[in-house]
């Protein structure tokens, strides 16, 4: 029976007064990949800051565990320390943050300790390389003036470096073109490992051509309405959401 | 406002202070037993003016010099551009203006007396020093204390000095260029200074001289009610180069302190002048300051002036662009925690063709403190092709901080480029959940956050005062905003 890494049971959020996750259920094992597909306003975003903690997204009920630890109210850095990473869609930029100080002080805040300065260098640089990054990103600050693809590639950088044992990459495929996107996929599939799970947010299929997925849900309004296996995938391709838009109005 | 209420309101602030001063401030320690070998009575006329003179045995003009100051000062209203009345609150007769913690300035190390030394020690300021053993000046109050000029800078014909010496030693250059970018009679702040100054440093660097490393000077209040009022005067001949570096610490007290500095830069052609300086008074001093510079043809002045301490800092650093190819820079950070005020920014004059200068102003504003710039560019009639950029950014810790933006810009030429860019960013729920979501704490996120938006800043000073710099902002932002 493989562990159950994240477990969110009933899960209603709401950003202000309005509801936008409306009792979701979701269970991932360690060594697996689920894609969670959905089009655009369905909630998928709202879903990963809401495990993560964002301030300014209200879980109003249900509960999410984290290797059998109730941690739906637990600040987000901690979460982050206990090996919880989210690949955001939109990372802000932190100006006169250099992304090697960066990567040293995340990297310690998750290891507890720092690194010795010559196994971090290394380590740092052979993740750059795997992510077909310029030596000279390192000296760049955090975010700042990156064009939509290099923000992508430095939050892949940044899941090498942090070694998490749960990933939510939220939407990692959006604004890159096709060379990017299999440089991004080839860092993701690199991270991956059987002691790890991977939670994959998309709109579209073409980035689970890469990332293959063990389970798909299909995400509309605020809820699961159906999950299978990448057969699903393929259905989406073929169909769009309308039939899963109604059929969720169906049950509503 | 009845008077009743003026006087609760200043019973109400000096408690804020007291209080401010108890919690904060990391370097409030007071030495009770350094023995203070002479003491003016508090409070200022004409006959401390002379006691100041003849104790320091001047010449007849410099006496002159401070009496006609001293008449300016009391003559001149208390400026009012300000939008706050702390300046009204100081009490001039409640004020020490001179005195000396010994009676000569020290050559080394060893002879500096064991309570001065004792607070270096504390302050950390050996450690910096000891890296320059060599061109080190230290004022203790209002004189020189440690002063040891490296063999080579004496080899090289530099002369680096506190400036009382200078008046003694080399009096001829003292003479001439004493008070010539900075007139008497500029403001009521200059006129006090040059009627009571005592101490500051003397620099004149000789003609294609580049002087290799930076000049430090360490400056201390440390007596109740004690105004300093330091005098600097850098003269860098033609073709020269110097780096002049100062920071400023202080201990704790419950009464207001006044500082009130003049600082007169004067690059020659072709000279580069370099000054820094990072001001950490403690949070009861007010710290009025006129610093300003001529540069002229293809000079350049360079002042990198961080303001973090203070009660109230009133400094708008100037560069006068007197001679054709003349450049300057002006890049400033200021941070206004609680109860603080920093009223900062930047003076650009050209009143020669081909001249250019930028303006970078940064300020952080915490727990309802404030911070202000206030900017002049003014290009003289009939001056072309002039270059002048100012950048302002504001970062404000919280809701109940402030900052504000005063430029004034008086151009007449159409052959000028002058711009202007203020952002104001208010540390937000994103950047903090960003951070915070990769592992970091939301104090260290906020820490990194202030430490990044100084960054352009602290990257021109030197790497123990980069350090010094980012161990102050840590202190401030400790336990600060939930």
């Amino acid at each position: 029976m493989p562990e159950t890494l994240l477990k969110i049971e009933g899960l209603h959020v709401a950003v202000g007064e309005k509801e936008i996750l409306k009792g979701v259920d979701l269970t991932v094992n360690r060594g697996e990949i689920h894609a969670l597909m959905g089009p655009n306003g369905s909630g998928k975003s709202t879903l990963s800051n809401a495990i993560m903690g964002h301030p300014n997204y209200t879980i109003t009920a249900g509960k999410v565990w984290y290797k059998g630890e109730d941690i739906t109210t637990m600040p987000t850095d901690e979460k982050a320390r206990k090996g919880i990473f989210l690949a955001f869609q939109y990372p802000v930029a932190i100006p006169g943050v250099t992304v090697t100080n960066f990567l040293r002080a995340i990297t310690k805040a998750r290891r507890g300790a720092e690194s010795p300065a010559k196994e971090f260098r290394a380590e740092m640089a052979d993740a750059m390389k795997t992510l077909a990054m310029d030596p000279a990103f390192a000296k760049r600050y955090v975010n700042d003036g990156f064009s939509g693809g290099e923000k992508k590639r430095c939050e892949m950088l940044q899941m090498a470096m942090l070694k998490p044992e749960l990933a939510i990459l939220d939407e990692t495929d959006s604004g890159l073109d096709i060379d990017a996107l299999k440089v991004v996929c080839d860092g993701i599939n690199r991270v991956f490992n059987p002691d790890i799970a991977m939670l994959v947010i998309t709109h579209y299929q073409r980035m689970l051509d890469y990332v293959k997925p063990h389970f798909v849900h299909v995400f509309v309004a605020g809820r699961v309405v159906e999950s299978g296996g990448s057969e699903l995938v393929a259905l989406l391709e073929s169909e769009g959401y309308d039939r899963f838009i109604k059929k969720s109005l169906a049950n509503a | 406002m009845p008077t009743e209420d003026k006087t609760a309101l200043r019973e109400e602030l000096k408690g804020q202070v007291k209080e401010i001063v108890k919690d904060d401030y990391a370097f409030g320690f007071h030495d009770d037993d350094i023995a203070y070998t002479f003491k003016s009575r508090k409070g200022l006329d004409e006959k401390i003016v002379r006691e100041i003179s003849a104790l320091k045995k001047e010449p007849a003009w410099m006496l002159e010099r401070r009496l006609q100051a001293y008449k300016t000062f009391v003559r001149y209203p208390m400026p009012n551009f300000l939008s706050t009345n702390a300046l009204n609150e100081i009490d001039f007769n409640n004020i020490y203006y001179f005195m000396r913690a010994s009676d000569r300035a020290e050559k080394s190390w060893a002879d500096v007396p064991e309570g001065v030394k004792r607070t270096f020690d504390r302050l950390g300021v050996p450690e910096a020093e000891r890296n320059f053993l060599a061109g080190v000046s230290a004022q203790y109050d209002s004189e020189v204390v440690y002063h040891s000029v490296k063999e080579e800078l004496t080899k090289q014909g530099v002369l680096f000095m506190d400036m009382d010496t200078a008046l003694r030693e080399h009096e001829d250059i003292v003479r001439k260029y004493f008070g010539t970018v900075i007139p008497t009679g500029d403001n009521k702040f200059a006129a006090l200074n040059t009627a009571v100054w005592s101490g500051g440093s003397f620099v004149y660097v000789p003609k294609g001289v580049e002087v290799a490393i930076p000049l430090q000077a360490y400056f201390r209040i440390n007596t109740d009610n004690m105004g300093q009022f330091e005098r600097t005067l850098i003269i860098a001949d033609e073709g020269s180069k110097v780096h002049y570096l100062e920071g400023c610490t202080a201990p704790t007290y419950s009464e207001h302190a006044l500082h009130s500095a003049v600082v007169e830069l004067i690059a020659m052609k072709g000279a580069t002048i370099r000054y820094t300086t990072i001001q950490n008074w403690s949070k009861n001093v007010y710290n009025l300051v006129t610093k300003r510079a001529f540069a002229y043809e293809n000079a350049r002045v360079e002042w990198i002036d961080g303001n973090l301490g203070s009660f109230l800092t009133v400094k708008y650093p100037a560069i006068y662009l007197k001679g054709e190819g003349a450049s300057g820079e002006v890049m400033s950070v200021a941070f206004a925690g609680k109860g603080q005020h920093q009223d900062a920014g930047a003076r650009i004059i050209a009143f020669a063709p081909n001249t250019s200068a930028t303006v970078t102003s940064k300020s952080i504003s915490k727990d309802g403190g404030r911070t202000s710039y206030r900017g002049l560019v003014r290009v003289m009639p009939g001056v072309a092709k002039v270059h002048i950029n100012t950048v302002c950014d504001a970062l404000l810790m919280d809701e109940g901080s402030r900052s504000d933006t005063y430029p004034t810009m008086q151009v007449d030429e159409k052959d000028v480029n002058v711009g202007h860019e203020a952002t104001v960013s208010k540390i937000g729920d994103e950047q903090l959940f960003y951070l915070t979501s990769r592992g970091i704490s939301a104090d260290e996120a906020r820490l990194m956050i202030v430490n990044g938006f100084m960054e352009p800043f602290t990257k021109e000073l030197p790497l123990e005062y980069a350090v010094e710099l980012r161990r102050l902002m840590e202190l401030e932002m400790e336990g600060g905003i939930g």
